[in-house]
């Protein structure tokens, strides 16, 4: 009775469980992304292969860091592009 | 030495690690019940305490005026295995092998943990190790000789924080597909949405689910004892352990109806419908 109560009113949309999860969800992305260092280094040189094949980019100058502020993790990737390329010849490809 | 203990293997003989990352959430218990489980079903049974200077498996179990030897009389060479294993008069064929209080986690090395284990597989179906809270050395030891790996944690932020951590480092470590235990659950506070479920938990660490443990006072009452839950037919708790026990033996058993003990099932369980 006392659960069918409390569920009436909506104690359970508000319950410290929800607030519980998305702390964890958020710590956990913190956590996964720190354990491995590598994994931003590798995410850099697939990003510079893919991005390659449309523009010139300045790879030193190349950036990516993992944000974060309260409420999201972003990825930020600062690339400088030098120039584009005139022939992308992989759209043309596929198009 | 790599093949002769490959040689003499039991065929079904299993390294089973307990693990948690952070400390109290009931690794020490879950071990103990598992192996009181096991055994007491005629399975031939070593539980391994890896917590080197903190040993606590053995006052779990009731054995600690028992010691003679410890893990690191084994690995050092002062005594045979035989020696150091405590048999449980209890059950037939539960043993333990205690940890040394004295010393420190760098007493035993990773490849001696690996020979001692392949020993152990030579006379036992299951070898259970109780790995140390943390991830340092301990923990790198008492894993180094497993097949594989049950994570336990508790509905908290802190030990699910601390379980997936664990579960990256021993994937890092090729112990692949490790099991969640979910101990002390409270089910009443997961109706009021005050707890993180089951689901939930899951949804988190995608991990497979081993069994879920309810909240319950029998747990202390019979480790005040020095006996294993795992034996009393009406707990719940008890209920639960044994559910896992033949999970570990790859039966499929359901989940435990986690409603149990609330109002509507005590009712129900009242005019004997259950």
């Amino acid at each position: 009775m006392l659960d069918f109560l409390s569920r009436m009113f909506g104690r359970e949309a508000n319950g410290s469980k929800n607030i519980a999860k998305e702390r964890l969800r958020l710590v956990l992305v913190h956590d996964r992304a720190s354990v491995s260092p590598q994994l931003l280094q590798t995410l850099k040189v697939e990003l510079i292969q893919v991005i390659s094949h449309y523009m010139d980019i300045d790879e030193e100058a190349l950036e990516v860091t993992l944000d974060s502020n309260e409420n999201q993790v972003a990825l930020v990737a600062s690339i400088p592009v030098k120039g584009m390329k005139r022939t992308t010849r992989s759209l043309a490809g596929s198009i | 030495m790599e093949t002769a203990s490959k040689e003499g293997e039991l065929a079904l003989s299993e390294v089973i690690v307990v693990t948690s990352g952070k400390g109290g959430v009931g690794k020490t218990t879950t071990t103990a019940n598992l192996g009181v489980g096991l055994a007491s079903q005629g399975h031939k049974v070593a539980l391994v305490d890896a917590d080197i200077g903190l040993r606590n498996l053995d006052v779990v179990l009731g054995l600690e005026n028992r010691i003679v030897y410890d893990i690191t009389d084994v690995t050092g060479g002062h005594c045979r295995l035989r020696q150091a294993l405590i048999k449980d008069k209890r059950f037939e064929g539960l043993f333990l092998l205690p940890a040394a209080q004295t010393k420190d986690k760098t007493a035993v090395s990773p490849e001696e943990m690996k020979e001692l284990c392949g020993e152990l597989r030579q006379e036992f179906e299951f070898v259970i190790i109780d790995c140390p809270a943390g991830i340092e050395q301990g923990f790198r030891n008492a894993i180094a000789g497993a097949d594989r790996a049950v994570v336990v944690t508790t509905p908290e932020v802190s030990a699910v924080r601390d379980a997936d951590r664990i579960i990256g480092l021993l994937e890092a470590a090729e112990l692949r597909d490790p099991k969640l235990i979910v101990n002390r659950l409270r089910s009443r506070m997961v109706r009021q949405g005050d707890m993180m479920s089951i689901e939930d938990i899951i949804d988190i660490l995608a991990i497979d689910l081993l069994g879920v443990v309810p909240e319950d006072d029998m747990v202390v009452i019979s480790t005040n004892r020095g006996e294993a839950v795992v034996q009393d037919d009406r707990s719940r708790s008890g209920q639960a352990y044994r559910n896992i026990v033949q999970r570990i033996k790859g039966e499929a058993v359901p989940m435990m109806n986690l409603d149990e003990g609330g109002l509507m099932y005590r009712l129900r369980r009242m005019i004997g419908l259950k």
